[in-house]
């Protein structure tokens, strides 16, 4: 128990300092101090969304691969608790998921000039959210327990195959406007490139450790408050 | 002679749910009926809305997979929800394994989006004026390869939505984030069709396709015995 705590307590304290650091680092335009973060042009202030949103989307990714897994092993052992962490990491995708979009949603109008524009991250990410309703419609669909484990989890695997074809199509089709867009020398994938300075860098790789982190501490706590639903339901 | 034995196996079983399908569907006429008037409804609504204007070709390429997706989706889960429906899974269950059936069923959805497909697309073809395909080939393809993908993500999708509540809203729910990265690519490839590019320009298109049929074809081999068995 004390051990949890320390955990807890190691995991706030990284998580402040991450929102500290993302918000009062100042940006300067020639950075000398390892504090100083230079001054991007175009974005300046704007540019501290990268340490939050996106680890929040990394964090959508990492709880919709967790489920996705959860689901294997649900159909290859039948064991219900499998199925109860799937339906937690869903859970948890989905509020990230929406918290993504809506940080990235109020940034674009700022700096794209609308809410939404097609890019191609955008799009996965909207699909994301799509896959992630659909999920919980299936679930809610279904009255018996394991037919709605099975089920639930076969859909997740079959909605996890498509991804791939995300990153090939759709910078054949849209231009994009996130880092890593066409013309950038990565090309328009849904998968980031990133050229930042070092301390920049830091904050960042930073803020993805706390966010997983936070992300595998509401996790525990889902699966252990849903495994006690699942047995009061079952006495 | 094993691999002789285990396509036997399969794909005779497979043939004979095809056959079965395929025969209940021209007696009862039931979904071919049903499809064909949703068809002629959706396009003379469309008809309707456009009036006399002139539209881009770029988006009436979009239109026509609009109408094509939502006549596969009132249409393909019939196949495995009128089994439910009748009270016949458990006779298939004891006469075949799960593979064949789901084989035999994805034929059976294949050659019912290709005939639904083609009506749609000679309908809308003679109905709209602007819409002129310059390469027919890269169109017909399109329609082809289109079928067989719509046909592969649909049939395990009805599979799962035959054992749900509320089977008629939730089919187009789930199949629309599965079937998204097809869409774009069909829309894409009928664009390239109407601005009369060469064959060769939309193989990238094609081989997303096939692709995309053969990765959810066999990820739903693996996964329809779960689906069917209860």
């Amino acid at each position: 128990m004390s051990k949890y705590l320390i955990g807890k307590a190691i995991l706030a304290l990284w998580l402040t300092l991450i929102i500290i650091a993302g918000f009062a680092m100042p940006m300067v335009p020639s950075p000398q101090q390892w504090f100083e973060l230079p001054v991007i042009p175009a974005l300046e202030e704007k540019a501290r969304i990268i340490f939050f949103h996106v680890p929040m989307a990394w964090t959508t990714v990492v709880a919709f691969f967790a489920s996705m897994i959860y689901g294997m092993l649900y159909l290859k052992t039948k064991n219900m608790d499998y199925d109860l962490r799937s339906v937690s990491a869903a859970g948890l995708g989905t509020m990230f998921c929406i918290l993504a979009t809506i940080t990235g949603s109020i940034w674009a109008k700022f700096n794209w000039g609308s809410f939404w524009n097609w890019d191609p991250r955008e799009t996965s990410i909207f699909v994301l959210l799509l896959i992630y309703g659909a999920y919980f419609a299936l679930r809610s669909a279904l009255d018996v327990e394991e037919k709605r484990a099975t089920l639930s989890a076969v859909y997740s695997i079959i909605a996890g195959v498509t991804a791939p074809f995300f990153i090939f199509v759709m910078p054949r089709i849209m231009t994009g406007l996130h880092p890593g867009a066409k013309g950038d020398d990565g090309g328009s994938t849904p998968v980031a490139q990133l050229h930042m300075p070092a301390n920049m860098r830091v904050v960042f790789f930073a803020s993805l450790i706390g966010f997983t982190l936070l992300y595998f501490w509401m996790f525990s706590l889902k699966v252990r408050s849903a495994r006690l639903e699942f047995k009061s339901q079952n006495l | 002679m094993y691999l002789e034995d285990a396509l036997k196996s399969l794909f005779v079983p497979a043939y004979y749910i095809f056959l079965k399908d395929s025969r209940s569907e021209l007696r009862t006429r039931y979904a071919l009926n049903a499809l064909f008037m949703f068809v002629v409804t959706a396009l003379s609504i469309i008809l309707f809305s456009l009036g006399s204007e002139a539209v881009s070709s770029d988006v009436l390429s979009g239109i026509l997979w609009v109408v094509i997706f939502f006549s596969s989706m009132s249409g393909l889960s019939r196949t495995f929800v009128s089994e439910e429906e009748r009270g016949t899974v458990a006779t298939l269950q004891l006469l075949t394994r799960p593979t064949p059936v789901y084989v035999g069923k994805l034929i059976f959805n294949f050659f019912l989006t290709l005939s639904l497909n083609v009506v749609i697309s000679l309908l809308y073809l003679v109905l709209i004026n602007n819409f002129v395909i310059q390469s027919p080939a890269i169109f017909w393809t399109t329609i082809i390869l289109g079928s067989a993908a719509i046909a592969s993500a649909s049939t395990i999708i009805a599979a799962i939505i035959a054992k749900a509540n509320t089977k008629g809203t939730l089919y187009p729910v789930l199949s629309f984030p599965i079937m998204l990265p097809l869409l774009m690519t069909v829309m894409n490839a009928t664009r390239l069709a109407t601005e009369g590019a060469f064959f060769a320009e939309a193989l990238g298109e094609f081989q997303i396709l096939i692709s995309y049929t053969v990765v959810i074809t066999t990820a739903s081999v693996v996964l329809f015995e779960y689906v069917w068995k209860d």
